[in-house]
């Protein structure tokens, strides 16, 4: 999966649980979770339940506090996958 | 690396001690069961209820948002507050906030009655709790049902 692909994944994924359309419509790989699409902390989880779904990986606490942005998760998805 | 401490779980009394509410908004009366995948308890509401004077004009009815909340403090509060404690390390005060609730009704609760909470674990995981809750009344009438989550913070 490259990353263009992996970015209209993430773009799915994260969809239900954003606040702010004009960021979502412009979601890069800067985009952070919690300051540009204003997801609160719950819905953060169900992005890394659906994350660990879509891809079928396990995301650790540390993993967890680290995926903030669409690149960081980008970053982590990757480093999970190339494990397998 | 982390270091397990075995902690002996809370019971019934002493999960409802630290609980954050009090009268008038204390919900719970007991727990029957607790388990790491669930929670039952059940709460009776007094006919002199604030609420019941203006829910409605003398037509009292127990209000939806009270039934959440009663599911939402066993269902979701009691079950974080038992599982947090059960977790590797002792947390006498976790704090609960309600993240989303979607419950839908079937028949009323009139003052007087009381009802039963069953409550069953989704998920447990990065502090959420994730619960299928169920309301039923003294006939075991569903009376509402829905999925309420909460995060579990450690002070």
């Amino acid at each position: 999966m490259n990353n263009e692909q992996l970015i209209v994944a993430l773009k799915k994924i994260v969809k239900p649980y954003i606040q702010d359309d004009a960021a979502f419509e412009s979601l890069s790989e800067d985009t952070d979770f919690v300051n540009d699409l204003k997801i609160n902390s719950a819905n953060l989880v169900d992005v890394i339940l659906d994350v660990e779904d879509e891809f079928d990986i396990e995301i650790d606490n540390d993993s967890m506090e680290q995926m903030l942005s669409v690149k960081a998760a980008m970053d982590i998805i990757t480093s999970k996958l190339n494990e397998k | 690396m982390e270091v397990n401490i075995l902690v002996k779980p809370m019971n019934s009394e002493e999960i409802i001690s630290v609980l954050p509410y009090q009268t008038p908004f204390l919900f719970v009366d007991e727990l029957s069961t607790i388990t790491e995948d669930g929670i039952t308890g059940s709460y009776t509401y007094n006919v002199n209820e604030y609420f019941y004077k203006g829910h409605f004009k003398e037509h009292p009815i127990t209000p939806g948002v009270i039934l959440t909340e009663t599911m939402a403090q066993i269902g979701v509060v009691c079950l974080g507050i038992y599982l947090s404690r059960n977790k590797e390390k002792l947390n006498r005060n976790p704090q609960v906030a309600l993240t989303s609730s979607a419950v839908d009704f079937y028949v009323p609760v009139y003052p007087g009655e009381r009802v039963t909470v069953i409550s069953e674990k989704e998920y447990f995981r990065f502090n959420k709790l994730k619960c299928k809750v169920q309301l039923f009344n003294a006939q075991d009438q569903l009376v509402c049902r829905g999925f309420i989550s909460g995060m579990i913070n450690e002070k």
